[in-house]
């Protein structure tokens, strides 16, 4: 890290004599804060290491601001060479085949050295064509795992639950020893229905959960699914479960120490490191025992970069080169370790492990060996949804309606499927 | 005071208090947590009080941090441009749009009444993509006039002006015709001192309007030459997966507050009156 | 009025910079939104399809556009009532002091000046269920506070968060208002022996009329159109689609959803809708409200 932060600001000297006879490349991105700096931090690293090109980052704000933002761009044929999309925006991005240059036909073109097999395969999952072919860079990729209050566990006199029968027990005597609740979850459609069905080897929706192709229609609410929530709303009635927001609003009750679980994305973990003032935990993400028995791998979150169509040679064979330097094992653990984001790549992965970092910060490895330790099936390589974002609103309404006891379970998950398959069919007619 | 009753007096001044209170309620809490580490939000209860890392938080707005000068002067001057471009571009139009549909009778008259008051209410914010395009057709991305022009095409000074005019007599323009003035210096003369308060009204409601832009600057911005105050402020917010600096983002609240607050402040009067009278 | 210039091209000369602005920066826009209503388009503008009226019997055929119609009115009507009463308590407060009324205006009138978004984030943070002090403190009077889950919770936190900002601007013409009553006035009602309450309601109030009504169409039309920022930066439009206004569903489902044929069909309901409010305003309160 300290070797990164002194090549960048030799490249910042740099960059005033060499920006201008580089191909200028720009990186439009949606991380904010620590992230962001540390994303200024990688692109200086790779202007300095060369001086055909000049990587410009710029932040464009949230995950939607900076899609929209290069939408828009594009449509006005002002669009940057690389942008970063989130996973929801992938079957949009992939649909659009006019608009975006896929990496692999990109690493193809520039005659870049490139190997589909050094990348984390659960991970890559989610950004292939039906072949297998990567079309987009993953950047940063995280999965749902279960932080959990040491201390409060410690009073109760319970460990970390493993299936979603333990996750009961436990609350219970959580409960019973004076915590306020038990768990609370963030991005409930992520973790708590699209995770849920992977863990557990169920379809999300048909034709592989549309990887198959755009005919798609939604298939979460099978029996499995409807218990779980139903589950969940009984112990939203008992305090069992605390409901906190769409988003990842849920964590104040979790740094409150209101509820003694948090269901939520690996990448948080500096968060709570930072805000957690008591000694915490990090655990796989429950599975119901009596529908599997040993649990699949869960799917990932998070962005990758996609490659814009109408640029030029110059600026392709500098985007590809940037893109080979992102997935160098050293810039890749670096990122891994600063910012809790999965590794792309198993080099970086074992460059990681031989730092030492995993067991200095111990629970980080939680969400690598979470994703790899069976192979992903066609139900947990990850979603490829049209109007996903509009799914995913849908579900939120639908899941707060059983959340405040207005819908059952069954009833809820019938009409979030029925309302999700007027957007699938919407946006297969729109991209036909 | 019509009669005397102390403790309706009291109950007045009690009730304005917990107003004050209600109203400042949100900047205190602002306030307190600027002086914070950015945990003490994440970690349970608000802090209602003082911390000790004020000194720290605030230095890095002003100063930066080290290694890294504070974007702050530039922010600021980025937003002025904006606020003052965008309130003194549209009292322009519209006083001159103004005079017109009042003090002339022309063929399309109300055909050009319609269009401009079309315009009235409808916020740039359900029109953006169609809006940037355009914007991006003439070029204008990641400029002041990009930044501006957009958002002074709407009616809503031109409206208030309207209703000033209408206020004034007829007479003074028979009066003004009689003595031989044109048009021009009618305009001059007359016209411009009697909206004087108008004018000052709306500096402050336009001021505040231009100053308080955060969607549109993020949309056609992409060079940080640019980058205003307000919208930094929501970029410090959209933190992905991350931990929002939250000392930060109320020291830049704070900062971003203080302009619009201090031309409200100090235009009060000449605000009340230039609104009041034209509403009469 | 009836007196005029009879200059022949000099008017247009006027309106011509504001005429350009609004062509270029506004009709155009607007053209585009009109003609995408009737197109089912990707994101990426590579296809579009003609589909005619579909976007917008859609539109009339969904449950949640009517929904957010409703939710539009109850938001707007709160937003305007609550702006106005506090604001109108206030400055009769204000008025009875006399000494210091220009105090408390001014420490009054400065929320004004302040960005709805950040306004809002303001508001979201008090109001946090597991943190906010206001959240707190009415958890400890019994009362549960969980906007994430209760929409009626969250409709009143964006009402107080829209509200907040309005009242300044609602107390200055308040106060204004009843500055211009004539003392005497009162003073006689005062010997004839009607009490503080009965002056207000038999006096004041009907005094203040066209102020209350200026207002409330001030306060109406900027809580329908001019609110966006304060729903974005707190609930988003949730839970459900509890606090989901028209204008809020125009900019999700075309900025964030990408789906630009439904956004543009329902901007174009907006603008028949501000059309209709503009010929109703220029028409008809203009012509009967006198002030």
């Amino acid at each position: 890290m300290r070797k990164l932060a002194l090549v960048s600001m030799v490249a910042g000297l740099a960059a005033s004599g060499s920006a201008l006879s580089a191909t200028q490349i720009e990186w439009w991105h949606a991380m904010g804060g620590a992230n962001g700096e540390k994303v200024d931090e990688i692109a200086a690293a790779f202007n300095a290491s060369q001086d055909a090109y000049q990587v410009k980052p710029v932040f464009k704000g949230n995950y939607t601001e900076t899609m929209t933002s290069a939408i828009a761009a594009f449509r006005a044929k002002q669009q940057p060479a690389i942008v970063q999309v989130f996973e929801v925006g992938t079957a949009s991005m992939m649909a659009a085949e006019g608009a975006v240059y896929p990496v692999y036909k990109l690493m193809a073109d520039t005659k870049q050295p490139f190997n589909q097999e050094d990348y984390l395969s659960a991970v890559t999952g989610y950004y292939t064509d039906k072949d297998g072919n990567m079309l987009s860079m993953p950047f940063n990729s995280s999965t749902p795992v279960l932080y959990y209050n040491k201390e409060l566990f410690a009073k109760a006199g319970v460990t970390a639950p493993k299936t979603w029968q333990e996750v009961e027990t436990v609350s219970q005597k959580l409960l019973d020893s004076g915590v306020k609740c038990g768990f609370t979850t963030s991005w409930q459609s992520w973790v708590q229905l699209e995770n849920f069905s992977a863990r557990h080897n169920l379809p999300f929706a048909s034709q592989a959960n549309g990887f198959a192709g755009m005919d798609t229609e939604l298939k979460f609410n099978g029996p499995a699914q409807v218990a779980h929530i139903e589950k969940m709303s009984e112990w939203q009635q008992n305090g069992i479960f605390s409901y906190g927001g769409r988003r990842s609003d849920s964590a104040s009750k979790f740094y409150s120490q209101e509820c003694a679980m948090h269901m939520e994305s690996s990448a948080g973990y500096a968060g709570v490191k930072r805000n957690a003032q008591f000694d915490f935990g990090v655990s796989e993400l429950p599975y119901d025992s009596n529908v599997i028995k040993t649990p699949q791998n869960t799917i990932i979150g998070g962005a990758s970069l996609w490659v814009l169509q109408g640029k030029s040679q110059a600026e392709y064979q500098g985007v590809a080169s940037f893109l080979s330097f992102l997935s160098r094992a050293d810039v890749q653990a670096d990122w891994h370790q600063f910012s809790g984001y999965l590794p792309i790549t198993t080099a970086a992965y074992e460059l990681t492990k031989q730092q030492g970092f995993y067991d200095a910060n111990p629970g980080t490895d939680v969400a690598v060996k979470q994703m790899t330790s069976v192979a992903p099936t066609e139900n947990s390589k990850g979603l490829r949804l049209g109007n996903a974002v509009q799914i995913r609103d849908i579900i939120n309404e639908e899941l707060e309606a059983v959340w405040s006891g207005k819908k059952t379970a069954q009833v809820a998950l019938d009409a979030a499927v029925e309302r999700g398959n007027v957007q699938l069919r919407k946006f297969e007619k729109a991209n036909q | 005071m019509i009669e005397n009753r102390p403790w309706l007096t009291v109950c007045s001044h009690l009730v304005l208090l917990l107003g004050v209170f209600i109203v400042a309620l949100p900047v205190w809490v602002a306030l307190v947590a600027s002086t914070h580490p950015s945990s003490a939000f994440g970690s349970g209860s608000i802090p209602m009080w003082f911390g000790d890392q004020a000194l720290a938080n605030w230095q890095q707005a002003l100063v930066g941090k080290e290694g890294q000068a504070s974007d702050l002067l530039r922010m600021t001057v980025n937003s002025l441009i904006m606020a003052l471009g965008i309130t003194f571009g549209k009292i322009l139009i519209s006083l001159l749009s103004a005079y017109a549909i009042v003090f002339f009778r022309f063929p399309f008259r109300s055909a050009a009444f319609w269009v401009i008051f079309f315009t009235l209410m409808l916020p740039v914010e359900v029109r953006i993509v169609p809006t940037y395009e355009v914007v991006a057709n003439l070029d204008l991305l990641n400029s002041y006039t990009g930044l501006t022009l957009p958002l002074i095409a709407s009616a809503t000074a031109t409206f208030l002006f309207r209703q000033c005019f209408m206020s004034i007599p007829g007479e003074l323009v028979e009066a003004a015709r009689i003595d031989g003035a044109g048009p021009i210096r009618f305009f001059f003369d007359i016209l411009l001192p009697l909206s004087r308060t108008n004018i000052a009204a709306l500096f402050v409601i336009l001021f505040i309007y231009g100053w308080n832009q955060y969607l549109w600057p993020l949309i056609v911005t992409t060079d940080d030459a640019y980058y205003t105050l307000v919208m930094s402020v929501k970029r410090m917010l959209s933190v992905s997966d991350g931990d929002i600096a939250w000392n930060q983002v109320m020291v830049s609240t704070l900062l971003a507050m203080i302009p619009p607050v201090l031309v409200v402040i100090g235009m009060q009067k000449l605000f009340v009156k230039g609104l009041v009278e034209t509403e009469k | 009025m009836s007196v005029y210039f009879p200059q022949k091209y000099l008017p247009y000369l006027l309106l011509l910079p504001q005429l350009l602005v609004t062509a270029v920066f506004f009709l155009w826009p607007a053209g585009q939104a009109v003609e995408q209503a009737f197109y089912q388009e990707d994101a990426f503008g590579l296809s579009r399809e003609f589909v005619g009226l579909d976007n917008f019997i859609e539109l009339f055929t969904s449950p949640e556009y009517f929904a957010s119609l409703l939710t539009t009115m109850v938001f707007s009507f709160s937003v305007a009532f609550l702006g106005l009463a506090v604001a109108l308590w206030l400055a009769v407060m204000a008025d009875r002091v006399i000494r210091g009324a220009m105090v408390y205006q001014t420490l009054l009138i400065w929320p004004y000046a302040v960005a709805p978004a950040l306004a809002g984030v303001l508001w979201w943070i008090l109001f946090d269920p597991s943190m906010g002090p206001v959240a707190l403190a009415l958890d400890a009077i019994g009362l549960d506070w969980n906007h994430f889950v209760n929409g009626d919770q969250a409709m009143i936190l964006v009402v107080i968060s829209a509200t907040w900002k309005q009242i300044s601007y609602n107390f200055l013409f308040f106060l204004a208002g009843l500055q211009a009553i004539p003392r005497s006035l009162l003073e006689a009602a005062a010997i004839d022996g009607a009490g503080p309450s009965k002056r207000f309601w038999g006096i004041v109030f009907p005094l203040l009329s066209p102020t209350t009504f200026f207002l409330l169409v001030v306060n109406l039309v900027y809580a329908f159109f001019d609110t966006f920022g304060v729903i974005d930066a707190t609930t988003q439009g949730g839970p459900g689609q509890s606090t989901t206004t028209m204008v809020y569903k125009v900019f999700n489902d075309g900025f964030v959803g990408l789906d630009l044929g439904s956004s543009a069909a329902q901007s174009v309901v907006l603008m028949v809708i501000v059309a209709l409010m503009t010929v109703i305003q220029f028409r008809y309160i203009e012509r009967k409200v006198q002030y």
